[in-house]
Protein backbone atom coordinates (compact mmCIF):
# COMPACT_ATOMS: atom_id res chain seq x y z
CA UNK A 1 0.00 0.00 0.00
CA UNK A 2 1.52 3.61 -0.94
CA UNK A 3 1.00 6.79 0.99
CA UNK A 4 -1.61 7.97 -1.39
CA UNK A 5 -3.39 9.45 1.40
CA UNK A 6 -0.86 11.33 2.45
CA UNK A 7 -2.62 14.34 0.79
CA UNK A 8 -2.46 16.27 4.23
CA UNK A 9 -0.29 19.38 4.53
CA UNK A 10 2.15 19.16 7.03
CA UNK A 11 3.50 21.51 9.30
CA UNK A 12 7.46 21.86 10.63
CA UNK A 13 8.04 22.94 14.38
CA UNK A 14 8.57 26.67 12.96
CA UNK A 15 5.26 27.20 11.02
CA UNK A 16 4.11 29.16 14.10
CA UNK A 17 7.34 31.32 13.85
CA UNK A 18 7.36 31.47 9.91
CA UNK A 19 3.80 33.26 10.82
CA UNK A 20 4.92 35.52 13.32
CA UNK A 21 7.84 36.76 10.68
CA UNK A 22 5.21 37.31 8.17
CA UNK A 23 6.57 34.79 5.66
CA UNK A 24 4.51 33.91 2.05
CA UNK A 25 3.63 30.27 2.77
CA UNK A 26 3.28 27.80 0.35
CA UNK A 27 3.12 24.00 -0.55
CA UNK A 28 6.17 22.09 -0.89
CA UNK A 29 6.71 18.37 -0.97
CA UNK A 30 3.43 18.31 1.18
CA UNK A 31 4.97 20.51 3.71
CA UNK A 32 3.28 24.29 4.54
CA UNK A 33 7.02 25.91 3.84
CA UNK A 34 7.90 29.79 3.82
CA UNK A 35 9.18 30.97 0.49
CA UNK A 36 10.14 34.38 1.48
CA UNK A 37 9.80 36.60 4.33
CA UNK A 38 10.97 40.19 3.34
CA UNK A 39 12.15 39.72 -0.30
CA UNK A 40 13.77 36.66 -1.85
CA UNK A 41 16.88 38.95 -3.19
CA UNK A 42 17.42 40.55 0.32
CA UNK A 43 17.59 37.02 1.82
CA UNK A 44 19.97 36.50 -1.15
CA UNK A 45 22.19 38.56 -0.01
CA UNK A 46 22.05 38.65 3.62
CA UNK A 47 22.62 35.30 3.40
CA UNK A 48 26.15 35.83 1.14
CA UNK A 49 27.24 38.86 3.22
CA UNK A 50 25.94 38.58 7.12
CA UNK A 51 24.32 35.18 8.39
CA UNK A 52 20.81 33.27 7.17
CA UNK A 53 18.66 30.89 9.32
CA UNK A 54 16.79 28.16 6.83
CA UNK A 55 13.88 25.83 8.52
CA UNK A 56 14.99 22.51 6.89
CA UNK A 57 12.93 20.33 9.39
CA UNK A 58 10.91 18.95 6.45
CA UNK A 59 13.94 17.21 5.42
CA UNK A 60 14.05 13.31 6.55
CA UNK A 61 16.26 11.61 8.97
CA UNK A 62 17.01 8.00 8.63
CA UNK A 63 18.82 6.06 11.64
CA UNK A 64 20.47 3.34 10.65
CA UNK A 65 22.41 0.94 13.65
CA UNK A 66 23.33 -2.31 14.72
CA UNK A 67 26.61 -4.42 13.51
CA UNK A 68 25.16 -4.79 10.19
CA UNK A 69 25.02 -1.06 9.84
CA UNK A 70 27.84 -0.15 7.72
CA UNK A 71 26.68 -3.34 5.43
CA UNK A 72 23.55 -2.16 5.19
CA UNK A 73 24.70 1.32 4.07
CA UNK A 74 27.54 0.19 1.56
CA UNK A 75 25.04 -1.66 0.05
CA UNK A 76 22.53 1.33 -0.34
CA UNK A 77 24.93 4.01 -1.24
CA UNK A 78 27.42 5.04 -3.83
CA UNK A 79 30.46 6.29 -1.33
CA UNK A 80 32.21 4.68 0.83
CA UNK A 81 30.62 4.50 4.23
CA UNK A 82 33.97 2.82 5.65
CA UNK A 83 36.40 5.65 5.67
CA UNK A 84 33.98 7.94 8.25
CA UNK A 85 34.92 8.03 11.17
CA UNK A 86 32.70 9.01 14.21
CA UNK A 87 31.76 12.48 13.63
CA UNK A 88 32.50 12.52 10.33
CA UNK A 89 30.26 12.67 6.98
CA UNK A 90 29.97 12.60 3.56
CA UNK A 91 27.79 13.55 0.72
CA UNK A 92 26.78 10.01 -1.27
CA UNK A 93 24.04 8.58 -3.45
CA UNK A 94 21.29 6.33 -3.56
CA UNK A 95 21.37 4.78 -6.29
CA UNK A 96 18.45 2.58 -8.11
CA UNK A 97 18.62 -0.94 -9.71
CA UNK A 98 18.62 0.71 -13.32
CA UNK A 99 21.71 3.01 -12.97
CA UNK A 100 19.67 6.12 -11.83
CA UNK A 101 18.99 7.95 -8.62
CA UNK A 102 16.46 7.01 -5.64
CA UNK A 103 17.81 10.20 -3.91
CA UNK A 104 20.94 12.07 -2.87
CA UNK A 105 21.70 12.02 0.57
CA UNK A 106 24.70 12.82 3.34
CA UNK A 107 25.35 10.01 5.76
CA UNK A 108 26.42 11.17 9.43
CA UNK A 109 28.68 8.82 11.21
CA UNK A 110 27.53 8.69 14.66
CA UNK A 111 29.12 6.10 16.34
CA UNK A 112 31.46 4.08 13.95
CA UNK A 113 30.39 1.03 12.76
CA UNK A 114 27.59 0.80 14.57
CA UNK A 115 25.35 3.93 14.82
CA UNK A 116 24.46 6.26 11.20
CA UNK A 117 22.20 9.69 10.48
CA UNK A 118 21.16 9.59 6.81
CA UNK A 119 19.50 13.04 5.78
CA UNK A 120 17.15 12.88 2.68
CA UNK A 121 15.07 14.89 0.99
CA UNK A 122 11.39 15.68 1.97
CA UNK A 123 9.89 14.99 -1.33
CA UNK A 124 11.41 11.62 -1.50
CA UNK A 125 11.71 10.68 2.24
CA UNK A 126 9.17 7.97 2.16
CA UNK A 127 10.22 6.43 -1.10
CA UNK A 128 13.90 6.69 0.63
CA UNK A 129 13.17 4.56 4.06
CA UNK A 130 10.75 1.74 1.87
CA UNK A 131 13.71 1.35 -0.28
CA UNK A 132 15.96 1.20 2.08
CA UNK A 133 14.14 -2.04 4.21
CA UNK A 134 13.20 -3.21 1.11
CA UNK A 135 17.33 -3.46 0.41
CA UNK A 136 18.31 -4.01 3.94
CA UNK A 137 20.91 -6.10 4.38
CA UNK A 138 20.50 -6.85 8.63
CA UNK A 139 20.25 -3.41 9.81
CA UNK A 140 18.29 -1.60 12.08
CA UNK A 141 16.51 1.33 10.45
CA UNK A 142 14.35 3.55 11.33
CA UNK A 143 12.40 6.63 9.95
CA UNK A 144 12.99 9.18 12.80
CA UNK A 145 12.12 12.55 10.63
CA UNK A 146 9.35 13.48 13.08
CA UNK A 147 11.82 13.10 16.34
CA UNK A 148 13.73 16.13 14.45
CA UNK A 149 13.47 19.60 13.59
CA UNK A 150 16.39 21.02 11.73
CA UNK A 151 17.49 24.50 10.98
CA UNK A 152 20.51 25.31 8.42
CA UNK A 153 22.61 28.18 9.64
CA UNK A 154 24.47 29.62 6.74
CA UNK A 155 26.98 32.95 5.68
CA UNK A 156 30.03 34.84 6.60
CA UNK A 157 29.01 35.35 10.64
CA UNK A 158 27.14 31.78 10.74
CA UNK A 159 30.09 30.58 12.57
CA UNK A 160 30.99 33.49 15.17
CA UNK A 161 26.63 33.03 15.84
CA UNK A 162 26.95 29.15 16.65
CA UNK A 163 30.10 29.59 18.88
CA UNK A 164 27.71 31.85 21.00
CA UNK A 165 24.41 29.91 20.85
CA UNK A 166 26.14 26.38 21.57
CA UNK A 167 29.11 27.02 23.52
CA UNK A 168 30.91 25.63 24.77
CA UNK A 169 30.92 23.68 21.47
CA UNK A 170 33.60 25.31 19.27
CA UNK A 171 31.79 25.38 16.09
CA UNK A 172 34.17 27.28 13.97
CA UNK A 173 36.94 24.98 15.21
CA UNK A 174 34.89 22.13 13.06
CA UNK A 175 36.42 21.17 9.91
CA UNK A 176 33.56 20.93 6.97
CA UNK A 177 31.33 17.54 6.41
CA UNK A 178 31.63 17.02 10.34
CA UNK A 179 29.35 16.44 13.16
CA UNK A 180 29.16 16.84 16.96
CA UNK A 181 26.72 16.13 19.14
CA UNK A 182 25.11 18.15 22.33
CA UNK A 183 22.50 19.77 24.33
CA UNK A 184 20.72 23.42 23.58
CA UNK A 185 18.67 24.21 27.16
CA UNK A 186 18.68 20.78 27.74
CA UNK A 187 17.63 19.67 24.19
CA UNK A 188 19.51 16.79 22.17
CA UNK A 189 21.28 18.65 19.10
CA UNK A 190 23.58 17.38 16.43
CA UNK A 191 25.46 20.19 14.43
CA UNK A 192 26.86 19.13 11.41
CA UNK A 193 29.20 21.53 9.31
CA UNK A 194 27.22 21.36 6.02
CA UNK A 195 25.23 23.72 3.79
CA UNK A 196 23.47 23.65 0.41
CA UNK A 197 24.62 27.77 0.05
CA UNK A 198 28.03 27.88 -0.56
CA UNK A 199 28.45 29.91 2.44
CA UNK A 200 30.57 28.40 6.03
CA UNK A 201 27.88 27.48 8.96
CA UNK A 202 26.22 24.56 9.71
CA UNK A 203 23.12 22.31 9.61
CA UNK A 204 21.62 21.58 12.85
CA UNK A 205 19.70 18.61 14.30
CA UNK A 206 17.57 19.51 17.02
CA UNK A 207 14.86 17.52 19.02
CA UNK A 208 11.62 18.79 17.57
CA UNK A 209 10.44 20.34 20.96
CA UNK A 210 13.46 22.87 21.28
CA UNK A 211 13.46 23.73 17.31
CA UNK A 212 11.04 26.97 17.76
CA UNK A 213 13.40 28.15 21.18
CA UNK A 214 16.33 27.28 19.15
CA UNK A 215 15.22 29.75 15.99
CA UNK A 216 14.05 32.32 18.34
CA UNK A 217 17.58 32.59 19.99
CA UNK A 218 19.73 32.19 17.35
CA UNK A 219 17.38 35.73 15.62
CA UNK A 220 17.57 37.22 18.25
CA UNK A 221 21.38 37.24 19.19
CA UNK A 222 24.36 39.39 17.66
CA UNK A 223 25.19 38.50 15.34
CA UNK A 224 22.16 38.80 14.14
CA UNK A 225 20.70 35.86 11.80
CA UNK A 226 17.79 36.59 9.58
CA UNK A 227 15.40 33.97 8.65
CA UNK A 228 15.88 32.99 4.57
CA UNK A 229 12.37 31.62 2.56
CA UNK A 230 13.02 28.64 -0.14
CA UNK A 231 12.97 31.00 -2.77
CA UNK A 232 16.43 32.21 -1.30
CA UNK A 233 17.47 29.11 -0.63
CA UNK A 234 17.13 27.88 -4.32
CA UNK A 235 18.73 31.00 -6.16
CA UNK A 236 21.73 29.70 -3.45
CA UNK A 237 22.12 26.88 -4.63
CA UNK A 238 21.79 27.14 -8.10
CA UNK A 239 24.62 29.64 -7.93
CA UNK A 240 26.66 27.32 -6.11
CA UNK A 241 25.47 24.72 -9.21
CA UNK A 242 24.33 22.00 -6.27
CA UNK A 243 21.99 19.19 -7.54
CA UNK A 244 18.79 19.43 -6.51
CA UNK A 245 16.34 16.73 -6.94
CA UNK A 246 13.35 16.49 -9.41
CA UNK A 247 16.02 19.40 -11.42
CA UNK A 248 19.26 18.01 -11.64
CA UNK A 249 18.91 14.09 -10.79
CA UNK A 250 16.12 11.97 -11.02
CA UNK A 251 15.37 7.91 -11.43
CA UNK A 252 16.60 8.39 -14.48
CA UNK A 253 20.25 10.13 -13.93
CA UNK A 254 23.23 8.77 -14.54
CA UNK A 255 25.98 9.77 -11.36
CA UNK A 256 28.95 10.69 -13.96
CA UNK A 257 27.00 12.39 -16.40
CA UNK A 258 25.56 14.47 -13.31
CA UNK A 259 29.16 15.33 -12.18
CA UNK A 260 28.77 13.19 -9.15
CA UNK A 261 30.88 10.86 -9.64
CA UNK A 262 33.14 12.11 -6.81
CA UNK A 263 30.65 10.66 -4.78
CA UNK A 264 31.20 7.32 -6.54
CA UNK A 265 33.62 4.60 -5.17
CA UNK A 266 33.21 1.58 -6.96
CA UNK A 267 36.51 0.38 -6.62
CA UNK A 268 35.84 0.31 -3.06
CA UNK A 269 32.86 -2.02 -2.57
CA UNK A 270 29.53 -3.56 -4.44
CA UNK A 271 26.23 -1.11 -4.52
CA UNK A 272 22.99 -0.98 -6.00
CA UNK A 273 22.95 0.10 -9.73
CA UNK A 274 26.72 -0.22 -9.64
CA UNK A 275 26.85 -2.50 -13.07
CA UNK A 276 23.98 -0.30 -14.62
CA UNK A 277 25.97 3.10 -13.44
CA UNK A 278 29.45 2.22 -15.10
CA UNK A 279 28.20 0.69 -18.07
CA UNK A 280 26.20 3.83 -19.19
CA UNK A 281 29.89 5.17 -18.21
CA UNK A 282 32.09 2.63 -20.69
CA UNK A 283 30.26 3.43 -23.60
CA UNK A 284 30.80 6.70 -23.11
CA UNK A 285 28.57 9.45 -20.96
CA UNK A 286 25.65 11.41 -23.85
CA UNK A 287 25.55 14.03 -21.83
CA UNK A 288 27.08 16.37 -19.33
CA UNK A 289 25.92 18.26 -16.35
CA UNK A 290 27.63 22.39 -17.51
CA UNK A 291 26.74 25.54 -16.31
CA UNK A 292 25.63 28.22 -18.55
CA UNK A 293 25.45 31.90 -18.63
CA UNK A 294 23.20 33.89 -21.91
CA UNK A 295 24.97 35.71 -24.75
CA UNK A 296 21.52 37.37 -25.10
CA UNK A 297 18.64 38.57 -23.50
CA UNK A 298 16.53 35.68 -21.66
CA UNK A 299 16.03 33.70 -18.45
CA UNK A 300 17.02 30.34 -18.78
CA UNK A 301 14.86 27.99 -16.60
CA UNK A 302 13.75 24.63 -15.98
CA UNK A 303 12.41 22.19 -19.20
CA UNK A 304 14.00 24.99 -21.57
CA UNK A 305 15.50 23.10 -24.32
CA UNK A 306 18.59 23.53 -25.93
CA UNK A 307 19.65 23.79 -29.34
CA UNK A 308 22.64 24.14 -32.34
CA UNK A 309 22.21 26.21 -34.78
CA UNK A 310 21.16 23.39 -36.71
CA UNK A 311 17.81 23.47 -34.56
CA UNK A 312 18.47 19.98 -33.33
CA UNK A 313 17.83 19.17 -29.52
CA UNK A 314 21.02 18.85 -27.99
CA UNK A 315 20.10 19.39 -24.22
CA UNK A 316 17.61 21.00 -21.47
CA UNK A 317 18.05 23.10 -18.72
CA UNK A 318 17.38 21.54 -15.43
CA UNK A 319 17.40 24.87 -13.44
CA UNK A 320 18.07 28.50 -13.95
CA UNK A 321 17.35 31.63 -12.61
CA UNK A 322 18.29 35.15 -12.12
CA UNK A 323 21.88 34.77 -10.25
CA UNK A 324 21.23 37.99 -7.34
CA UNK A 325 24.93 37.64 -7.04
CA UNK A 326 26.08 37.93 -10.53
CA UNK A 327 22.87 40.33 -10.97
CA UNK A 328 22.78 37.99 -14.57
CA UNK A 329 20.48 34.92 -15.67
CA UNK A 330 22.44 31.61 -15.15
CA UNK A 331 21.30 27.98 -15.66
CA UNK A 332 22.53 24.37 -15.04
CA UNK A 333 21.71 22.05 -17.84
CA UNK A 334 22.41 18.89 -19.95
CA UNK A 335 23.93 18.97 -23.07
CA UNK A 336 25.46 16.65 -25.18
CA UNK A 337 29.17 15.88 -24.43
CA UNK A 338 30.24 17.32 -27.74
CA UNK A 339 28.95 20.86 -26.70
CA UNK A 340 30.18 20.19 -22.93
CA UNK A 341 33.17 22.33 -22.88
CA UNK A 342 34.00 26.10 -21.53
CA UNK A 343 32.73 28.87 -23.97
CA UNK A 344 30.98 25.90 -26.29
CA UNK A 345 27.69 28.24 -27.76
CA UNK A 346 24.42 27.10 -28.12
CA UNK A 347 21.20 27.82 -27.79
CA UNK A 348 18.24 28.17 -25.50
CA UNK A 349 14.70 28.34 -27.17
CA UNK A 350 12.79 30.40 -24.93
CA UNK A 351 9.40 30.59 -25.75
CA UNK A 352 10.31 29.56 -29.29
CA UNK A 353 12.84 32.10 -29.84
CA UNK A 354 16.65 31.15 -30.06
CA UNK A 355 18.53 32.95 -27.90
CA UNK A 356 22.25 32.42 -27.63
CA UNK A 357 24.46 30.84 -24.34
CA UNK A 358 27.53 29.63 -23.90
CA UNK A 359 29.20 27.05 -21.38
CA UNK A 360 30.99 28.71 -18.17
CA UNK A 361 33.15 26.99 -15.24
CA UNK A 362 31.26 26.59 -12.00
CA UNK A 363 30.42 27.40 -9.37
CA UNK A 364 28.68 30.63 -10.53
CA UNK A 365 29.88 32.63 -7.65
CA UNK A 366 32.97 31.72 -6.41
CA UNK A 367 33.35 31.33 -2.33
CA UNK A 368 36.78 30.03 -1.47
CA UNK B 1 -1.68 44.72 2.98
CA UNK B 2 -3.65 47.60 1.33
CA UNK B 3 -3.03 47.99 -2.94
CA UNK B 4 -4.22 50.87 -4.37
CA UNK B 5 -6.90 50.03 -6.85
CA UNK B 6 -7.45 52.96 -9.11
CA UNK B 7 -11.06 53.47 -9.67
CA UNK B 8 -11.03 54.49 -13.40
CA UNK B 9 -9.64 51.23 -14.18
CA UNK B 10 -10.53 48.35 -15.49
CA UNK B 11 -8.83 44.98 -14.01
CA UNK B 12 -8.36 41.28 -15.76
CA UNK B 13 -8.82 38.48 -13.07
CA UNK B 14 -4.82 37.88 -14.16
CA UNK B 15 -3.68 40.91 -12.34
CA UNK B 16 -3.62 43.23 -15.56
CA UNK B 17 -5.14 46.75 -15.10
CA UNK B 18 -6.60 48.83 -18.28
CA UNK B 19 -6.91 52.27 -18.47
CA UNK B 20 -9.34 53.36 -21.37
CA UNK B 21 -9.32 56.80 -23.11
CA UNK B 22 -11.62 56.84 -25.67
CA UNK B 23 -10.48 53.81 -28.51
CA UNK B 24 -7.19 53.93 -26.46
CA UNK B 25 -6.42 51.44 -23.84
CA UNK B 26 -3.03 51.48 -21.44
CA UNK B 27 -2.38 48.41 -19.77
CA UNK B 28 0.31 47.46 -16.94
CA UNK B 29 0.01 45.04 -14.11
CA UNK B 30 -1.54 45.70 -10.59
CA UNK B 31 0.42 46.76 -7.10
CA UNK B 32 -1.05 43.28 -6.09
CA UNK B 33 0.99 41.36 -9.28
CA UNK B 34 3.54 43.14 -8.56
CA UNK B 35 3.89 42.17 -4.89
CA UNK B 36 3.13 38.90 -5.88
CA UNK B 37 6.28 38.80 -8.26
CA UNK B 38 8.14 40.02 -6.20
CA UNK B 39 11.32 42.15 -7.95
CA UNK B 40 10.61 41.91 -11.82
CA UNK B 41 14.02 41.29 -13.82
CA UNK B 42 12.82 40.53 -17.42
CA UNK B 43 10.45 42.12 -19.40
CA UNK B 44 9.27 40.87 -22.71
CA UNK B 45 6.85 42.94 -24.75
CA UNK B 46 5.11 42.69 -28.19
CA UNK B 47 5.98 44.55 -31.01
CA UNK B 48 4.55 47.94 -32.00
CA UNK B 49 1.91 47.16 -34.80
CA UNK B 50 1.32 43.54 -33.13
CA UNK B 51 -2.22 42.58 -33.19
CA UNK B 52 -3.04 40.60 -29.64
CA UNK B 53 -6.52 39.42 -28.43
CA UNK B 54 -8.52 39.54 -25.18
CA UNK B 55 -7.01 37.06 -22.91
CA UNK B 56 -4.59 35.65 -25.06
CA UNK B 57 -0.30 35.75 -24.24
CA UNK B 58 1.02 39.33 -25.10
CA UNK B 59 4.44 39.35 -23.04
CA UNK B 60 6.28 38.15 -20.36
CA UNK B 61 7.51 39.71 -16.62
CA UNK B 62 9.90 37.74 -14.95
CA UNK B 63 11.05 37.77 -11.47
CA UNK B 64 14.06 35.92 -9.82
CA UNK B 65 11.43 33.04 -8.94
CA UNK B 66 9.09 32.76 -11.83
CA UNK B 67 7.96 33.23 -15.33
CA UNK B 68 4.74 35.03 -15.65
CA UNK B 69 2.89 35.72 -18.89
CA UNK B 70 0.71 38.98 -19.30
CA UNK B 71 -2.63 38.71 -20.95
CA UNK B 72 -4.10 41.34 -22.93
CA UNK B 73 -7.35 42.92 -21.55
CA UNK B 74 -8.98 43.87 -24.98
CA UNK B 75 -8.22 42.80 -28.51
CA UNK B 76 -6.61 45.23 -30.74
CA UNK B 77 -3.45 46.45 -32.42
CA UNK B 78 -0.18 47.61 -29.91
CA UNK B 79 0.68 50.85 -30.84
CA UNK B 80 3.12 52.05 -27.75
CA UNK B 81 5.39 49.93 -25.94
CA UNK B 82 7.22 50.83 -22.53
CA UNK B 83 10.47 50.30 -24.29
CA UNK B 84 12.19 51.78 -21.11
CA UNK B 85 11.67 48.30 -18.58
CA UNK B 86 13.37 46.62 -21.17
CA UNK B 87 16.29 48.14 -19.89
CA UNK B 88 15.24 48.62 -16.29
CA UNK B 89 11.83 46.87 -15.44
CA UNK B 90 12.21 48.59 -11.71
CA UNK B 91 9.25 50.53 -12.24
CA UNK B 92 7.11 47.60 -12.78
CA UNK B 93 7.62 47.40 -8.63
CA UNK B 94 7.90 51.24 -7.64
CA UNK B 95 5.09 52.69 -9.76
CA UNK B 96 2.95 49.92 -11.86
CA UNK B 97 0.08 51.76 -11.77
CA UNK B 98 1.64 54.86 -14.22
CA UNK B 99 5.23 54.61 -14.97
CA UNK B 100 5.39 50.92 -15.20
CA UNK B 101 2.92 50.62 -18.17
CA UNK B 102 3.18 47.87 -20.38
CA UNK B 103 1.57 48.59 -23.64
CA UNK B 104 -1.21 50.82 -25.55
CA UNK B 105 -3.76 49.03 -27.09
CA UNK B 106 -6.02 50.44 -30.05
CA UNK B 107 -8.91 48.37 -28.99
CA UNK B 108 -11.35 46.57 -31.78
CA UNK B 109 -14.58 47.06 -29.78
CA UNK B 110 -15.01 48.17 -26.79
CA UNK B 111 -18.16 45.77 -26.24
CA UNK B 112 -15.28 43.40 -24.66
CA UNK B 113 -14.51 46.03 -21.72
CA UNK B 114 -18.32 44.30 -20.31
CA UNK B 115 -15.40 40.89 -19.80
CA UNK B 116 -13.53 43.08 -17.42
CA UNK B 117 -13.77 43.96 -13.67
CA UNK B 118 -14.41 47.32 -11.90
CA UNK B 119 -11.93 47.95 -9.11
CA UNK B 120 -14.51 46.59 -6.31
CA UNK B 121 -14.99 43.40 -7.85
CA UNK B 122 -11.19 43.27 -8.50
CA UNK B 123 -10.47 44.80 -4.55
CA UNK B 124 -12.64 41.89 -3.69
CA UNK B 125 -10.63 39.36 -5.68
CA UNK B 126 -7.18 40.21 -4.32
CA UNK B 127 -9.00 40.18 -0.63
CA UNK B 128 -10.16 36.75 -1.25
CA UNK B 129 -5.99 35.47 -1.58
Amino acid sequence: MKNDIATETKKTPLYDEHVKLGARMVDFAGWIMPIQYEGLKEEHFYCRNHVGLFDVSHMGEIRVKGPKAVEALQWLTSNDVSVLDEGQAQYSLLPNKTGGLVDDIFVYCLQKNEDYLVCVNASNKDKDFNWMLENNKGADITDESSLWGQIAIQGPEALSLCDKIFAPIKVSALKRNQIVTGKFNGHSIMIATTGYTGEAGCEVFVAAPGTAELWRALLNSDPKAKAIGLGARDTLRTEMKYSLYGHEIDDKSNPYEATLGWAMKPNAKDFIGKTEILKVKEQGLKHKLIGLKMLERGIPRQGYELKNADGQKIGWITSGTHSPTLDEPIGIAYVDTAYATENSQFFVDIRGKMVKAHVVKTPFVNKT
Amino acid sequence: MAFHVPEDFYYTKDHEWAQVDENIVTVGITEFAQDQLGEVVYVDLPEEGQKVTQNQTFGVVESVKAVSDLFAPVSGTVIEVNSALIDDPSALNDDPNNEGWLVRIEMDSEKELANLMRSPDYKKLISEK
